[in-house]
């Protein structure tokens, strides 16, 4: 936190901000390795149609289990194998970024709308209002999320669109306190005041002069929640109590094979590798976004 | 006669990047057993710099390299972490600037009051801390036994210091660095703190450096001064010398500054030199003070070494000749 | 003191009733409870009984007031398929989850403090580096798949340990280290953080300049001081993983509260669910309350005289 500041070198005054975050963008590794995978799995997502191999959900009993290519048994016709019911898990891989990129996306956009206003609210407010939103966000964090997850899924029927919806309810907790404080921060600095004293009315001091400038914050955290959420459904759909079968939701796949995790453990390594890589990605990205805007923040 | 502390020719260099910033550039003094040597100079002259070198507490990105560097016949620059370690605290100490934040908040003024004695004189407890009640009282704490298990934020900031003061004469030293010790307190209590602690000096019989940009302060409690411009001292001299004759330029723009009784009538404005330090990046071979001199000439170009003037008087200037020196008092 | 931990203890209540009201809520939206204490087979007579029998046939109000009035004196009703209290069927399987708990906390703080200590002694060393890359990890990667790849190395491969069950200490090892290692990025980059911090202070150059040994520099002046902070955020990890035990202790058929709740919901058991959540809920409120002390205990700052 300290020293760094004051370590910036000279020529950098003389460039545009714009410019400035630029080169701190295309320098900081992290960031860019993240944003390449993230990427990446956007384009697997968004031709997974044209990319696969095969139809994901068509079963064929004669092909069951066959390892992947790199394995004894395994060949170039299922670079990734089949599953316990014969179909091909390149394919189901590539499909199932679909579902986790949508979650992702999904409930964020929820969860962000709602714990954004929440906390914009609360910061720029105070008081009493600031106390209830407060207590919600308390009540909220005392709810084991997993816990309360399944068993809304469980009363409603697991399909994509509930556990997008109930994460969406329940994911907005880190995005209030975030906002919330970086709201109260700039509250009372100079360029409200004169907003209020121009006379603008509260919603539109709040849209145009107070979430800009909480933007960095909402997008680091939006990143991070993004992880978060397609965890959870990951973990949810992996219980059983998620995205429902045929889909090939990665959490699913791993669940499915759980049971053959003696002999065939590569049913269970690949989903969760491209698992881990998109989440670690996503992080990666987040991270870099915040060293990026705020470099005098890293520690 | 071997004197207490000789410095000669240190430099503190920071590298940054491909330059390096030199913000002290070659100081040699010498200080005798109980005496007081003032160096007095604007923020950012690199005198606290030099200070911390001499502790060997120098910031990580800092380093430091002296001609020679001895305390009471010890090289320092031969010292390991661990036997530099064993003089600080104990034969030297050292006493900040900053009051409000450098006694640590999780512990009470009593346990870190002791720990010097603990550590180098493996003071038993009621020891360390019957001494630590005794110099509380000698630095003017009143209830000095309820003090000590009172918590940092508890005291004020005059009332730090004192513990401050008090902890660094925990071993009774022999050379105590004082770096600018009443600039963030009121200055009444600036006052008073001043007076206890040259009078403690004179009980303990101990050296002092004592670092301010304050020559207001200096007149009371020097017997030699040291005036420090841009990594260098400008001009060295007893406290009498200085503030009777002054030789260097920057020395005269400093003691204009100060309101004389008697002299000064009030409502008159008082001196101020115009513009800042300038910032060195690497050695410049101009006189540091050119830019801001009233008096400066094409000479000025090429920066002069520390000539004596007289017994223990020295001088950076070229101009500062006894010639010259008459004829810019005539001109001024 | 007194005042705020009365407030404090005011605000978990608070809280908890609230709880208390979603998790009330979840019973009524998760359909007829009469038909599923029925059972299978009950004719429509048989259900109208166990209907008035239970009272679920009154509006829904007050059969939040009798439940909740119920519940504050520890009774959360029958298990619809156990057929025991809930109380019981909890007493008897929280102990498990608790100890993987605490075993996981403990895991996640040994891990992290030293190596978070290690890498702001030494930024841009081999242990910042190792701290950073198992903090990158822990962070990306989705427990029940950890779990399930130390089954496959730890149990099928070497053999060294139980993949299920809970019958020994041994059965705790691998759900401690998945558990463990969740709450371990978030608590090893505060400690870094606040080292890092904290060794830049003046406190520590005046520790310095009396001549203390780097040892008590570290750990007394130091450490102290950075691991305030990291106390609250281990009480309220320790909150997330009970609540984090879910998932481990399905993927380990570890026999606690956790595993028990997640076949609950299986078996539309929501009495049992009901409470459960109602207890998590508790348990973190209490936890952060717990924090709030430890901390005005840490920091004379804190305390209020």
């Amino acid at each position: 936190m300290i020293g760094v500041s004051n370590r910036t070198e000279p020529q950098s005054l003389t460039k545009g901000p714009g410019r400035q975050l630029f080169e701190r963008a295309v320098h900081h590794g992290g960031f860019i390795a993240g944003t390449a995978i993230v990427l990446v799995v956007f384009a697997a997502a968004i031709g997974a149609g044209v990319l696969s191999p095969y139809d994901p959900y068509i079963q064929d009993l004669g092909s069951r289990l066959i390892p992947p290519v790199w394995q004894d048994g395994g060949s170039w016709k299922h670079p990734l194998g089949t599953d316990h019911l014969g179909r091909d898990y390149i394919s189901r891989l590539l499909h199932g970024a679909r579902i986790s990129l949508l979650i992702g996306c999904v409930t964020v956009a929820i969860s962000g709308t709602l714990g954004t206003i929440l906390g914009l609210v609360a910061g720029y407010f105070g008081g009493r209002v600031d106390a209830a939103i407060m207590f919600l966000i308390t009540v909220r964090l005392s709810m084991p999320v997993v816990l309360v997850a399944l068993a809304i899924v469980a009363i409603f029927g697991g399909s994509l669109t509930i556990v997008m919806i109930v994460l969406g309810l329940l994911l907005w907790d880190r995005f209030a306190v975030v906002i919330r404080s970086s709201t109260q921060q700039i509250r009372d600095l100079d360029y409200i005041t004169s907003a209020r004293a121009l006379g603008c009315s509260t919603p539109r001091i709040i849209a145009s002069e107070v979430l800009p400038n909480v933007l960095n914050n909402l997008i680091v955290v939006a990143t991070l929640e993004m992880a978060h959420a397609i965890t959870l459904e990951a973990a949810l759909s992996f219980l059983g109590l998620g995205v429902q079968p045929p889909l090939p939701s990665w959490g699913l796949m791993v669940a499915e094979g759980k049971d053959m995790l003696l002999f065939d453990p590569w049913l269970i390594a690949i989903p969760g590798c491209a698992l881990f890589a998109l989440i670690f990605a996503i992080n990666l990205v987040g991270d870099g976004v915040r060293d990026i805007t705020a470099p005098e923040s890293r520690s | 006669m071997n004197s207490l502390l000789q410095v000669e020719d240190l430099r503190v260099t920071i590298p940054a990047g491909a330059a390096r910033f030199t913000p002290v550039r070659g100081l040699s003094f010498a200080l005798e057993k109980g005496e007081t040597l003032c160096i007095v100079g604007e923020s950012g002259c690199g005198k606290s710099l030099s200070s911390l070198a001499l502790m060997g507490l120098l910031p990580k990105s800092a380093e430091h390299q002296a001609e020679r560097l001895h305390f009471d016949g010890i090289d320092l620059s031969r010292l390991n972490e661990r036997q530099m370690a064993d003089l600080r605290g104990n034969r030297m100490s050292m006493i900040f600037q900053e009051p409000m934040t450098s006694l640590n908040p999780v512990y009470t003024i009593g346990d870190q009051l002791a720990e010097p004695l603990i550590r180098h004189r493996r003071a038993g407890r009621r020891e360390a801390r019957d001494h630590a009640v005794d110099l509380l009282e000698k630095v003017g704490i009143t209830a000095a036994g309820r003090r000590m298990a009172q918590y940092p934020h508890q005291l004020s900031g005059g009332l730090r210091q004192r513990v401050m003061i008090a902890m660094s004469l925990m071993c009774s030293p022999e050379l105590v660095i004082a770096d600018e010790p009443t600039t963030a307190l009121d200055v009444t209590i600036q006052a008073k703190i001043l007076r206890q602690l040259k009078q403690l000096q004179s009980e303990l019989g101990m050296a002092m450096i004592f670092i301010t940009h304050d020559l207001g302060v200096v007149a009371r409690i020097a017997d030699k001064i040291a005036v420090m411009y841009a990594g260098r001292f400008v001009e060295t001299g007893t406290a009498r010398q200085l503030f009777s004759r002054p030789l260097h330029p920057y020395t005269k723009g400093l003691l204009s500054c100060l309101p004389v009784p008697g002299k000064t009538a009030s409502g008159e404005p008082l001196g101020s030199i115009p513009g800042v330090v300038p910032a060195f990046i690497g050695e410049s071979s101009s006189c540091g003070f050119s830019s801001r001199c009233p008096y400066a000439a094409p000479l000025c170009e090429r920066e002069p070494d520390l000539t004596e003037r007289g017994s223990s008087h020295a001088c950076r200037c070229v101009l500062a000749s006894a010639e010259l020196d008459e004829l810019r008092w005539e001109a001024a | 003191m007194f005042h705020f931990i009365v407030r404090r203890l005011c605000l978990a209540a608070l809280v908890a009733f609230t709880v208390s009201a979603v998790a009330f809520l979840l019973l009524y939206l998760a359909g007829d409870p009469a038909i599923a204490l029925a059972g299978e087979g009950a004719t429509e007579a048989d259900v109208l009984a166990v209907r008035k029998q239970y009272g679920f046939d009154r509006p829904l109000p007050v059969q939040y007031l009798g439940w909740l009035s119920n519940a504050l004196q520890g009774d959360f009703g029958h298990s619809f398929f156990f057929k025991i209290p809930v109380v019981e069927l909890i007493a008897e399987k929280m102990p498990i989850t608790l100890k993987l708990g605490l075993s996981s906390i403990v895991f996640a703080i040994v891990l992290s403090i030293p190596l978070g200590v290690l890498a702001a002694i030494k930024p841009n060393s081999i242990f910042d580096r190792l701290a950073l890359l198992i903090a990158v990890i822990g962070q990306a990667m989705p427990s029940f798949w950890f779990g399930l790849m130390l089954i496959v190395v730890f149990s099928v491969d070497l053999r060294w340990l139980p993949a299920s069950g809970s019958s020994s200490w041994l059965n705790f090892v691998l759900p401690t280290v998945v558990l463990g290692y969740y709450a371990t990025p978030a608590i090893m980059r505060l400690t870094r953080a606040g080292m890092l911090e904290v060794l830049q202070s003046d406190y520590i150059r005046t520790a310095r300049a009396k001549g203390l040994l780097p040892i008590a520099i570290l750990f007394k002046h130091a450490l102290r001081n950075a691991v305030i902070p990291v106390v609250g955020l281990a009480a309220v990890q320790l909150g997330f993983m009970l609540g984090g035990s879910v998932v481990v202790e399905s993927v380990f058929a570890l026999n606690g509260a956790g595993y028990l709740a997640y076949e609950s919901i299986s078996r539309n058991d929501f009495p049992v669910v009901q409470a459960l959540i109602l207890l998590f809920s508790l348990i973190f409120v209490l936890l952060t309350l717990l924090a709030d002390l430890l901390n005005a205990w840490l920091d004379p700052r804190m305390r209020v005289h």
